[in-house]
């Protein structure tokens, strides 16, 4: 087998950003933590179109939003935990309300933070920014992905919430990728069950996939980038085609990628949806692959659920 | 400021205030106390301060208004409607379903509003971002956030208040409308922002202390924050809350109620006296 390419999106998320420094209208914002968010990419190709705001996420929120009414497309960077959580209401009166073209970075989301430990591991953001009207969602599923996600943000008319990751990640998109907003990607074709992913599960769903073809099921593998819009049609395709769906992702099972599929399929093609994510819980220091392993965020435990989802259907 | 000036600022006022109460009154809620004690200061950046075309509510050169302190939003529709950027019609409409003055400023319903706001906080980190805009694309359009000295508790105001001071932002002024009161009782009652000089001078601003009532003073003090250079300025305004209507002067409970019929025609009839006594 070849060596799998492993690269973090946190990393793809600060080229791609040096990529648009070339766009007049592209400003960078951080909070003090540039070097971790990969902007200090950016920073040091164009230090004029960077600005720290300093440890103060609630006020780079407001400042972001201000900039973005005098005809700025901005980004804003930090922690999913400071993005989506304690500047949560900024984000929603400031730049959602508004409908304002900011373009919120966040990286370190999930568990796979690691070391750190719980107060730093955001499993929440999703769900948080899910509510938010006017908000566009996309968790990248590797850096391929990420990089053209970044590009197609900046081009989106209106807020948009990135989800990044600071593990290094396999990649499972071709050179030849392209990037759509809102259209989830099928990455295998199946008939006896739909896994759908997210963010760094992807990649564990396409392994998943693999594990079940040995026990002769035949799983379709489903990558939603884009969680809000989320690919209504797609998914209530693999309901109807596979009977049952399995959902994956680094981020707690309530209000999640799980959430929204459980909420699409419910009104338009009800099928047993199970959930694999973080159980209502905290996460806890550690190397982050052992992590994943320790919350069941990995290729055996989708295959688990996907053997359980076969069989509840009908 | 020379008389007839300052006469007519003083009757444009008096007109303020009466949006003010047609607007609350009619809505039968809203925030009349603190409208009223910004109204001078709405109406002095209205009319003798703000470059802004009523004909072009987006002109990306014009000076913009952040009103921090979203609740008083009745004394800002009023400036705008005598300005023109809507009729004045639809000072009785607020707070309606189907108005375009929603309770709180949104710069999607109206013309004239440039930024949304209404949660206490927020408004002077959009100001700043606005100034900071306007200094990185060489404009000289200048920015102003009125805010409320109850506002002011809020520590995002001072995570704005630190950043504008360490960038410098010259083509920003915020006007803190120290009335003294806020919903649960006086500032010292609840949890008092005082000094409010000495804190926005220690994150590096330039503080002008002033009546807000005060056509001249009120001049003096936009004057020389426009002649003030690298430095953000900070006018705090002694006001009275409910000023210009004798029931509402210095009552925290007309902070967040509207007047009655009864009350309605009593501050109208005040407010008309006034007006009439300005342009005798």
């Amino acid at each position: 087998m070849a060596d799998v390419i492993k690269c973090a999106t946190r990393d793809a998320y600060g080229n791609a950003l040096k990529a648009l420094g070339t766009r007049d209208d592209i400003l960078v914002l951080d909070a003090d933590l540039a070097k971790a968010t990969k902007t200090g990419v950016f920073k040091k190709e164009y230090p004029d179109k960077f600005i720290d705001a300093g440890i103060a996420e609630g006020n780079m929120m407001g400042v972001a939003a201000g900039l973005a009414t005098t005809g700025y497309t901005v980004f804003a960077s930090s922690f999913a935990m400071f993005s989506a959580g304690r500047a949560f209401e900024q984000v929603r009166n400031s730049i959602a309300y508004p409908k304002l073209n900011v373009k919120i970075g966040a990286t370190h989301a999930g568990i796979s933070v690691g070391e750190d430990g719980a107060s730093h591991q955001c499993c929440e953001d999703i769900a948080l920014m899910r509510v938010v009207p006017n908000m566009t969602i996309i968790n990248p599923a590797d850096d391929v992905e990420a990089y053209q996600a970044v590009l197609a943000a900046a081009d989106h008319d209106g807020p948009v919430y990135m989800r990044f990751g600071r593990l290094a990640v396999p990649r499972v998109n071709g050179e030849d990728y392209k990037f759509e907003l809102g259209k989830g990607v099928t990455l295998k074709d199946g008939r006896d069950v739909t896994i759908v992913a997210t963010g760094l599960m992807v990649a564990e769903a396409l392994e998943a996939a693999k594990l079940l073809e040995a026990d002769g099921i035949d799983a379709r593998v489903i990558n939603i980038h884009t969680i809000k819009p989320i690919d209504k049609d797609l998914l209530v395709k693999a309901a109807e085609e596979t009977g049952a769906i399995v959902t994956a992702e680094e981020h707690s099972v309530i209000g999640g990628l799980g959430g929204a599929v459980c909420e699409v399929l419910s009104e338009s093609c009800p099928v047993p949806v199970l959930r694999l994510g973080v159980y209502d819980t905290f996460g806890k220091s550690g190397p982050a692959v052992k992590l994943l392993k320790l919350f069941g965020l990995d290729a055996e435990h989708i295959a688990e659920k996907a053997k359980q989802a076969v069989a509840l259907k009908k | 400021m020379d008389t007839t000036k300052k006469k007519e600022l003083q009757a444009l006022a008096c007109k303020v205030r009466m949006g003010v109460i047609e607007g609350t009154g009619n809505a039968k809620s809203g925030h009349p106390g603190g409208s009223l004690s910004i109204a001078d200061i709405v109406t002095y950046l209205y009319f003798n301060e703000m470059n802004v075309d009523p004909a072009n509510p987006k002109w990306a050169d014009r000076d913009r208004f952040v009103l921090s302190k979203g609740h008083t939003a009745p004394a800002l529709y009023a400036a705008l409607a005598l300005k023109g950027f809507f009729s004045w019609d639809h000072i009785k409409t607020l707070r309606q379903p189907d108005s375009i003055l929603q309770g709180h400023p949104s710069m999607h319903y109206t013309p004239g509003v440039d930024m949304s706001t209404g949660s206490l906080g927020q408004g002077l980190s959009a100001a700043v971002g606005m100034a900071l805009g306007a200094k990185l694309q060489g404009k000289a359009f200048r920015v102003y956030a009125p805010l409320g000295d109850g506002e002011i508790e809020e520590g995002q105001i001072w995570e704005a208040a630190m950043f504008a001071g360490n960038k410098g932002l010259d083509n920003l002024v915020a006007i803190v409308d120290w009335n003294n009161l806020q919903i649960d009782g006086t500032l010292d009652e609840v949890n008092s922002p005082c000094p409010i000089d000495e804190k926005f001078a220690a994150f590096g601003w330039n503080v002008i202390t002033i009546d807000g009532h005060d056509f001249d003073q009120i001049d003096d003090a936009f004057t020389a924050a426009k002649a003030c250079k690298g430095k953000p300025t900070c006018i705090v305004a002694k006001t009275i809350k409910g000023k210009g209507v004798s029931f509402m002067e210095d009552k925290c409970e007309w902070h967040g109620s509207a007047p009655n019929a009864e009350q309605y025609e009593q501050a109208m009839a005040e407010l008309n006296a006034a007006l009439a006594e300005v342009e005798a």
